[in-house]
């Protein structure tokens, strides 16, 4: 009730004008009477070409600059140094969710570090870490429902870690082995869980933003209270993809939160030559679709601020949220970042906004979490992480005639007559494979 | 008096652009429905279609159909009558974004949600590229079946159309059938268009469904009214021959039947005609059985020759003991598809008959 009330009167009057006359659903084709040629022309813009946006005419040749919107605020609920601005700020936040997250934010950090390492001795053979954007991740995953669908683009491994997601699983990922439930066929880090509602990751940037419009519509259709968070990071939304699916998702109306991690990079492109406008933020007014930019850093206003959009998005309304924050770590294991960027650079975020530190802060000062608790987490969380690691670089390869399943749903002729063929030729050519590192075919 | 010679001079206008309009030459050969399949009704190519959709989205309340101007039954008028049955929210139109268009789509199959997409001209499903073949394409096997967007169809108006030009009139069937994933359907008239998309729909794949446009109206059939399916990945031997093989889909089909038919008639040589259907997956067995018989085998496509699919059928490893002569393709030409040229441009019936007479004269 209260999120409706702040939907439908923090707007202005035209908009309230308008959304009250779509809820009336007076059909956008009916002719009124109006008094001058203007007033009617003015009425048929505003209802048919505008949205439902009151247009004026103007006599004054004016044009709009691109910055007559101010800039849209980034909203916090903390400062960089963890202290609440409003000391008398209402958390709404149980122990236990908070808890929670600053764990998995540590687990993340460490698996990271473990398998960046592992990638660097050869052990797989590519990774890239969540440096630096574990609040963006898991804030906004923890104000989801567990059943809300997530697209994700492959730096949101906190968000599948938060969902439950076993530590061994995202190590079979990365080795590709006989226990990874996605086979064994994509690189490190494009994990995916149906069980956890987290769609399979693919390295095409952008493709997963109409894909989650389409989602949302077929959630919309059947009512059945779920919505659809679609991750991306401020590269990826210069895509034609990303243009496309906010437009359908502001003309279809469907229940889809877009959370752009717009982290100042990407790989070595700095956003001052991504874009020219007001970041990521700025274009969602243009769509007709919601928007709030927030401190990607700090975990309570990413978690309150996916909370609220959650609840706009329950309404079919669309919304966008921009996370600001900064890729502490290398794009991945195949890019060297010292190449565009300074160290100092890197160092000065690692030691002024760093969101772990944060959020520990944040706990330490509510007295929910102590030095002691710390050491202790840190050390469990080390152990499991290793021992999952181990784990995984000991299961073999999975059946090597498993590369032909699941191009269709059923195995065609010729994809039958293939793997055949492979089969008879490891019989006569196996000692020129590694064989020994799969499962018998 | 005046209307009247309004209405006559009309006409006379009509009648020449019709003959632009075909100056391809297509005579349409209308099929027999399988009579277990019941009571019939004349329908052209676009009826055949709106009723296949119809029974689709009758049959699964999940089904959506969406596109560019589908609402208010779509340029071609394939989709007439169906908001007005289904509702807006199952039949709805979508801006103007291809890519848009195919990504909901999978995004629609991936939760469950039957989807018909329409791209308004194949020659416009170019900017959807990436959402088929790197996305569509690759979901089952990449996330080891967990996800998948087996119930996406995509609907495309395709081929020739005597006047489309450069974008009204290409056959993209061969950059799609180097992508493993997908299914690839072109029928050759209503009574299969029916059949093999409801098959499409109800597939656990995606599928590509090529409409050829220039039937939309000029193919009439007595196509069954009831629900049937027509088998996918199945040729069909429309005309049985013992001399030689030709291999088409789609409207060349019909070019195909008219050539063999002047051969018959004139020089005495048999065709055996097949329409191969599916695209790919592709029915090689039958293709190479009849090969294996007449030892002679054409593919004629519109598309231009160079990496059209007619180089994967001659391609195949599975009659070479049995060919008396080498495969001959009858294409398009390798250029785009031009406007004021199209008759020269078209691989004609002439052309057709022109292979054949090179293949029963060729002296080892």
């Amino acid at each position: 009730m209260l999120a409706k009330f702040r939907q439908y009167f923090i707007q202005t009057y035209t908009q309230l004008s308008s959304m009250l006359a779509l809820r009336e659903n007076i059909p956008s084709f009916s002719l009124r009477f109006c008094n001058t040629k203007s007033d009617f022309r003015i009425n048929e813009f505003t209802d048919k070409y505008l949205s439902h946006r009151k247009a004026e005419f103007t006599e004054k040749l004016e044009i709009i600059s691109s910055t007559y919107q101010p800039t849209i605020p980034i909203y916090r609920v903390t400062n960089s140094e963890g202290q609440f601005i409003d000391p008398n700020y209402d958390l709404d936040l149980t122990k236990e969710i908070a808890i929670k997250m600053y764990q998995n934010m540590i687990t993340l950090h460490q698996m990271d570090k473990i398998l960046y390492d592992s990638q660097r001795q050869g052990r797989i053979s590519f990774y890239l870490t969540n440096t630096g954007e574990e609040a963006a991740q898991i804030g906004s995953t923890a104000a989801l429902e567990d059943t809300d669908l997530i697209y994700g683009q492959y730096r949101e491994t906190g968000s599948l870690l938060y969902r439950g997601f076993p530590l061994e699983n995202f190590m079979h990922q990365c080795y590709g082995n006989a226990k990874d439930i996605g086979g064994g066929k994509q690189m490190p880090i494009h994990y995916g869980s149906s069980e956890h509602h987290f769609v399979t990751i693919s390295s095409t940037l952008a493709t997963q933003l109409p894909q989650a419009v389409g989602s949302a519509y077929a959630f919309k259709r059947e009512k059945n209270g779920r919505i659809v968070l679609a991750y991306f990071g401020e590269g990826a939304a210069s895509e034609g993809d990303a243009h496309g699916a906010m437009n359908m998702a502001s003309t279809l109306k469907c229940p889809v939160i877009f959370f752009c991690r717009n982290n100042g990079y990407a790989i070595s492109t700095p956003t001052t030559e991504q874009y020219g406008g007001d970041g990521i933020a700025g274009k969602a007014i243009g769509y007709g679709i919601h928007v709030i930019r927030v401190d990607g850093n700090d975990l309570i206003a990413v978690y309150n601020a996916t909370k609220a959009a959650r609840q706009m998005a329950m309404e079919n309304e669309p919304i966008l949220i921009e996370a600001m924050t900064y890729r502490l770590g290398h794009h991945s294991t195949s890019d060297d970042s010292t190449a565009y960027r300074s160290n100092e650079e890197v160092n000065i975020w690692q030691q002024n906004d760093n969101p772990i530190i944060r959020f520990r802060t944040v706990l330490q000062n509510m007295e929910w979490w102590n030095d002691e608790e710390e050491m202790v987490y840190r050390q469990k969380a080390q152990k499991e992480i290793m021992k999952a690691f181990l784990y995984a670089e000991k299961i073999p390869k999975p059946n090597i005639l498993s590369m032909f399943d699941d191009v269709y749903k059923e195995m065609p002729k010729n994809l039958q007559e293939q793997r055949d063929e492979l089969a008879e030729h490891l019989n006569n050519y196996g000692r020129y494979y590694p064989m020994k590192n799969f499962e018998g075919t | 008096m005046a209307t009247t010679g309004y209405v006559i001079k009309s006409l006379i206008n009509l009648i020449k652009i019709r003959s632009i309009r075909y100056a391809s030459g297509i005579t349409f050969v209308p099929s027999q429905a399988d009579p277990s399949l019941g009571e019939i009704s004349k329908m052209n190519l676009c009826q055949a279609i709106n009723n296949a959709i119809d029974i689709a989205m009758g049959s699964d309340s999940s089904t959506c159909l969406f596109g560019e101007d589908v609402a208010f039954g779509g340029v071609f008028r394939c989709t007439v009558g169906l908001q007005e049955k289904y509702g807006k929210d199952r039949v709805f139109n979508t801006p103007i974004c291809e890519q848009g268009i195919a990504g909901f789509g999978i995004g629609l199959a991936v939760c469950g949600s039957t989807a018909i997409a329409e791209i308004q001209f194949a020659d416009y499903i170019f900017p959807a590229f990436d959402q088929i073949v790197n996305e569509a394409a690759k979901y089952r096997y990449r996330s080891g079946n967990l996800f998948n967007c087996g119930k996406l169809t995509i609907r495309a108006t395709w081929g020739a159309v005597g006047h489309g030009g450069l974008y009204h009139s290409q056959s993209p069937e061969a950059y799609f059938t180097h992508t493993p994933g997908l299914k690839v359907v072109v029928p050759r008239g209503p009574i299969q268009a029916k059949g093999l998309l409801l098959s499409c729909i109800r597939n656990e794949n995606p599928c590509i469904f090529f409409e050829p446009k220039l039937l939309y109206r000029a193919a009439v059939e007595d196509v069954p009214i009831g629900d049937y399916e027509t088998e996918l990945e199945q040729a069909e031997v429309v005309k049985e021959g013992k001399d030689i093989t030709v291999v088409s889909w789609g409207t060349q089909l019909h070019v195909a039947l008219d050539a063999a038919k002047v051969a018959e008639e004139e020089i005495g040589v048999s065709c055996e005609v097949i329409d191969l259907r599916t695209i790919l997956p592709w029915d090689i067995d039958t293709v190479a059985k009849s090969v294996k018989k007449t030892g002679h085998l054409i593919i004629t496509h519109e598309a231009p020759i160079t990496s059209g699919f007619a180089a994967e059928i001659s391609t195949k490893e599975r009659c070479f003991f049995h060919l008396e002569a080498p495969i001959s393709r009858v294409c398009g030409w390798d250029t785009p598809f031009p406007h004021i040229f199209e008759p020269f441009y078209l691989p004609t019936k002439w052309r057709i008959i022109e292979a054949i007479k090179k293949l029963i004269d060729f002296q080892h």
